[in-house]
């Protein structure tokens, strides 16, 4: 890549269940706190979710937030939070050359589900059904209402990448920076998904949905006892730029996109296949002209399910063998998975890495499974290490959609 | 029931609808859109919620009748009273 335009992260905004801002989400990290709540999902009775908690009223009029989605207001919340860590002058900036890549794993469930529930009561009368209903669930949906609030009139599409997403839409983005379609990028992941029953369903009928009596530990990747997935809100949403025009505006760079890889394992709808993500790592590392011993930091996708972790650790252990400081953590354990966010939340985690040189923990590991054991593993506690110069952060998805994205600390050969 | 009713409905709705309005100064004689920030998918919110709440119909034909305030009581008062009746 080293011909094509250097892409840096210039801003970031993000919330997650057990944050709403980076400090405050890495602070809980560091200190071991999960924040999952036990809610009521329609037709199934209570179970654990990652509910987000920030205050959408803070960037979006009573109305907008009532026509739109919550997804949107995820997204809009997100973005213009990044916008305020950027240093960026809005007034100034052309819209017109601003793009919105946003990673989605599903879209339009929530809604329509809300509509079904809501006919009902009718008698499944269609004269009931909201002509809200096509703006809400059209695919673009979270991006458009960013562009709608912040006046961008540059492109703006959702990546639907599973579980992905997250990286997915960084990808784009730097893509879309590189062959200069746009000058700036809003770019992450998102999703709401835990306000549809279906997704709860499907996953409990396939024998993956997470549960414990203490919500805070039903997400619990590589331990031996681990039941499932929790399903989570949140989004995560950076700004992109290219070096040059980072450094021209005195940007503050938080760190540079080094290089990624997306593949398909085209073999199974939900198994994952540890040979295909193993050769996406690497292709990763190839193209950020990388080795593995050059990762400090691996943040895993594992969710907690019985296979998938499993699967992901083989991968990783063919990949790092013999790098005995590569550090290896999971973010799920404290905020489940954030679905078409999780990607770009657990990255954003993980970056403060850079300047702190702490690494966080995968939590709720009471006993770790021995087929999930990794050398670098760093179980329940924070370790401080000597530096961290790059991350590699796994995100994968259902009909075998892998991704791998590392970015590197900005200044380091 | 009295249009003053059938008045206090309609701003009841777009209450619910347009809920970053103040609606303590609009005037009954002029235009909503005049006066209020509402587009059409919000006159579609007034005529579902009427269906809705109040099992109300307004054709489309008919949805000029819903401009302003008077006009919306003058319209939807008989509808009110047929309805009442029933």
């Amino acid at each position: 890549m080293s011909s094509k335009p250097r892409i840096v992260i210039t801003g970031l905004g993000l919330t997650a269940p057990n944050g709403n801002s980076l400090q405050e989400f890495r602070a809980n990290l560091l200190a071991g706190k999960a924040r999952i709540a036990e809610i009521e999902v329609r037709h199934m009775g209570k179970h654990p979710a990652g509910v987000c908690d920030f205050d959408a009223t803070k960037w979006q009029k009573r109305k907008e937030i009532r026509n739109g989605t919550r997804v949107g207001s995820i997204s809009i919340f997100c973005a213009r939070e990044a916008l305020g860590s950027s240093g960026l002058d809005w007034d100034k900036v052309d819209k017109s050359r601003v793009g919105v890549y946003l990673g989605i794993t599903e879209h339009g469930n929530v809604e329509t589900e809300n509509e079904i529930f809501n006919i009902a009561q009718f008698g499944n009368d269609t004269k009931y059904w909201t002509h809200h209903h096509n703006p809400r669930t059209v695919a673009n949906n979270p991006a458009g209402e960013v562009t709608m609030n912040m006046g961008i009139t540059g492109p703006h599409y959702t990546i639907g990448a599973a579980c992905a997403a997250g990286n997915a839409g960084l990808i784009q983005a730097a893509q879309m920076l590189q062959l200069g379609e746009v000058d700036l990028a809003f770019a992450g992941g998102v999703s709401e998904s835990i306000h549809t029953f279906g997704i709860f369903a499907g996953f409990k009928n396939q024998g993956a949905l997470g549960a414990h009596e203490d919500p805070n530990k039903a997400s619990r990747p590589f331990d031996k006892n681990r039941n499932g997935i929790v399903i989570s809100e949140g989004g995560a949403i950076y700004i992109l730029e290219r070096l040059d025009d980072a450094l021209a505006r005195g940007a503050p760079i938080i760190a540079e996109i080094a290089g990624w890889c997306i593949n398909s394992d085209a073999t199974d709808a939900v198994l994952p296949n540890p040979e295909r993500q193993a050769e996406c790592v690497q292709m990763a590392l190839k193209r950020a002209g990388m080795k593995p011993q050059d990762i400090q930091i691996v943040s895993t996708h594992a969710t907690a399910t019985a296979l998938g972790d499993i699967q992901e650790c083989t991968a990783l252990r063919s990949v790092f063998a013999g790098c005995p400081e590569t550090k290896v953590n999971n973010t799920k354990s404290f905020i489940g998975h954030c679905m078409g966010a999780a990607g770009a939340l657990e990255l954003a985690g993980n970056i403060p890495s850079f300047d702190d040189n702490w690494v966080h923990p995968t939590i709720n590991i009471d006993e770790l499974d021995p087929e999930c054991d990794m050398p670098g593993l760093v179980i329940n506690h924070p370790i401080k290490v000597e530096r961290v110069n790059a991350i590699l952060n796994n995100s994968f998805g259902m009909l075998g959609i892998n991704s791998a994205l590392i970015v590197k600390k900005y200044g380091v050969a | 029931m009295t249009k003053e009713t059938i008045k206090q409905v309609v701003l009841d709705i777009i209450s619910d609808i347009a809920p970053d309005e103040d609606l303590s100064v609009v005037k009954p004689e002029v235009r909503l859109r005049d006066q209020l920030s509402l587009d059409s998918m919000d006159f579609l919110d007034i005529v579902m919620e009427l269906r809705k709440k109040h099992g109300i119909e307004v054709p489309e034909a008919d949805y000029v009748q819903l401009a302003s305030l008077d006009s919306c009581a003058d319209y939807l008062l008989p509808k009110f009273l047929a309805k009442a009746s029933k």
